[in-house]
């Protein structure tokens, strides 16, 4: 196929084909005052001029930094093999090659991506993805409205605020509820999710609820009782919906394993760069029996007519073009390049791979945590966490504006994402992946041993013995 | 020819009246339009339709049809078979493809369906 550009002969041939003299006859029906005479741009730059241009731009990124910072984008990382795979002129410019007969080598890399998810989700149907983290958790949210014609779910105050943000724009035009289960506040389950309550809004069959979503690891790095949870949905005939991190599930239970129905999360741990928010890559999984609810695109497998194994977009009478205001998806597209690089990094990583990577960050994080408590900023909760978890850091937002300019980026302050709990005020949301090294953790740990030393009025009084510990 | 004993609405859908119990199913003409069915979606027992209300759906390989209920009342039973066989509505539509059974409100809304003849005449023109 050629695809070079129109030619004046070309357009000469098309015009007279349709008995036009010219292409400004076709816009005959716009009036003139309304016809756009320029655009204000610019004028156009060379090649060179432009890489010089945007290099200047991109100089602006602090890449010079030692990151925690964690909070639903992760460091990790990805093999040469899969950014060289990656720009391959046939995954890298094709556009949504969904006709059988001329992508098959494109809808088996999807039905391959599929199938990654389906084991490492432990669930039996998965879509060919979605815009990210946030969009695949409202998905799993209408999802569990639609299987079960409930409109109530409540959400998890563990899950990302963004994702919860989200999943609200989607309600709204929906006119669903979404109720937001309050964290336990102090003791041995601090800042998990309160099951007590959970239950409480579960009963009350005047609103009864479609499903109950929640993260696990938590937002705040916790690992939650999702069994348990799991079991108070079902017995007041909701769904469960687990939000994850898919390196975390090479080592936790899996939704499959503890009960749930639909498992949402964002895969860009697995093989894409940070890139500043994105492209990011939305997992979304189910239980067989609720496939003909799930939206995306789901690719098949199949033989043609002579018997050959063959990959086909399948189960379509769920889209929006077939059943229009019934369907359950209008999702006409995917995360194609992304989810190719999710499957080309567990190709490379292997399922051993995969759990090197996750506990080597999970025994990084836990020397963190040492570092940090000696240098004064111990763990807010008391629970079991994977690899990300909160300090206590007095003026956490002033001390992580200071500790920038000396290399660090102290993970996040909960105050600016959740600043509604005032228990967080003085919190910072740190982690540690397999590519933390113990350099970069006693900087950190002696910068912020520092800071708190040196910090403002009595606090650095009060530290000052455990600073001079530090700097030994 | 389809059955004589038989009333039949627009949306080719047939009734069988036996008692107060209304078997219903969907025309061979009407599967035979949608295609290959693969997957059929019933109302849950115990509900309440009112007639010509959408009861639940079909769906084929190339579309999805609701189906209508032709008389009102409560759904007392659904063919279970169609979960893991709905092909039966193409093979056996009349037959072993019935595909609900409702408790009837008012037999009299049954006299407002077509008959054999009219239903074979309505197919006949389309």
């Amino acid at each position: 196929m050629a695809y070079g550009p129109h030619t004046n002969e070309d357009r000469a041939r098309m015009l007279a084909a349709i008995g036009v003299e010219s292409v400004d006859e076709l816009f005959a029906d716009i009036p003139p005052s309304l016809r756009a005479s320029k655009l204000e741009l610019p004028s156009p730059e060379s090649e060179a001029e432009l890489t010089v241009r945007l290099r200047d731009l991109a100089s602006r990124n602090r890449v010079d930094l030692a990151s925690f910072l964690g909070a639903g984008a992760y460091r990790h990382f990805t093999p040469a093999v899969v950014d060289q795979l990656l720009l391959r002129g046939e995954f890298y410019t094709a556009y949504t090659p969904y006709q059988p007969e001329i992508s098959q080598g494109t809808l088996q890399t999807i039905y391959e991506y599929q199938s990654l998810m389906a084991e490492l989700t432990g669930l039996d149907v998965v879509s060919a993805s979605h815009y990210d983290g946030a969009a695949a958790t409202a998905e799993a949210a209408l999802m569990s409205c639609r299987a079960t014609r409930r409109e109530r779910v409540l959400v998890g105050r563990g899950v990302h605020p963004h994702y919860r943000e989200t999943l609200r724009t989607y309600f709204g035009g929906a006119s669903l509820v979404a109720d937001e289960i309050p964290l336990v506040s102090e003791g041995p389950t601090a800042g998990t999710t309160d099951l007590a309550a959970l239950e409480r809004m579960l009963a009350g069959a005047d609103r009864p609820v479609a499903g109950v979503v929640v993260a696990n690891p938590s937002f705040l790095g916790l690992l939650e009782p999702m069994a348990e949870m799991g079991r108070l949905a079902h017995a007041a005939g909701a769904l469960f919906v687990a939000v994850v991190e898919p390196v975390s599930l090479a080592v936790l239970a899996t939704p499959g394993e503890y009960g749930a129905d639909i498992a949402a999360g964002e895969g860009q741990s697995l093989g894409l760069p940070l890139s500043y928010g994105g492209p990011y890559l939305g997992i979304l999984a189910c239980r067989e029996a609720l496939v003909r609810g799930i939206p995306g695109r789901l690719v098949g497998m199949t033989t043609d007519i002579d018997g050959r194994r063959a990959f086909v977009m399948t189960l379509r009478a769920r889209e929006q073009d077939i059943r229009r205001e019934k369907a359950s998806s209008n999702i006409c597209t995917n995360q194609a390049l992304c989810a190719l690089a999710a499957a080309m990094y567990l190709g490379a990583m292997g399922p051993h791979g995969l759990r090197d990577v996750a506990a080597l960050g999970a025994a990084r994080a836990g020397e963190l945590e040492s570092a940090l408590a000696a240098a004064g900023a111990p763990r807010m909760h008391p629970g079991p966490y994977l690899n990300e978890f909160a300090v206590r850091v007095p003026a956490a937002p002033a001390v992580h504006a200071r500790l920038i300019e000396r290399g660090i980026l102290a993970g996040l302050p909960l105050a600016r994402v959740l600043p509604d709990d005032p228990s967080l005020a003085d919190a910072l949301l740190v982690c540690a992946t397999e590519v933390t090294t113990p350099d970069e953790i006693a900087a950190f740990a002696g910068a912020l041993g520092d800071e708190l030393v040196g910090g403002t009025g009595h606090e650095g009084a009060d530290r000052e013995g455990v600073g001079r510990e530090t700097a030994r | 020819m389809v059955p004589q004993d038989l009333r039949y609405t627009k949306e080719h859908e047939w009734v069988r009246l036996e008692g107060e119990i209304a078997t219903i199913g969907i025309t061979d003409y009407a599967a035979e339009q949608l295609g290959d069915i693969v997957f059929v979606e019933l109302p849950e027992i115990g509900r309440t339709v009112s007639q010509f209300a959408t009861i639940g759906v079909i769906e084929s390989v190339k579309a999805v049809s609701d189906l209508f209920a032709p008389v009102g009342g409560e759904v007392v039973e659904s063919n279970a078979e169609l979960s893991g066989a709905p092909e039966l509505l193409n093979s056996d539509p009349f037959g072993k493809g019935w595909m609900l059974r409702i408790e009837v409100a008012d037999a009299g809304q049954l006299d407002g369906l077509l008959d054999a003849a009219a239903y074979e005449a309505l197919t006949a023109e389309a």
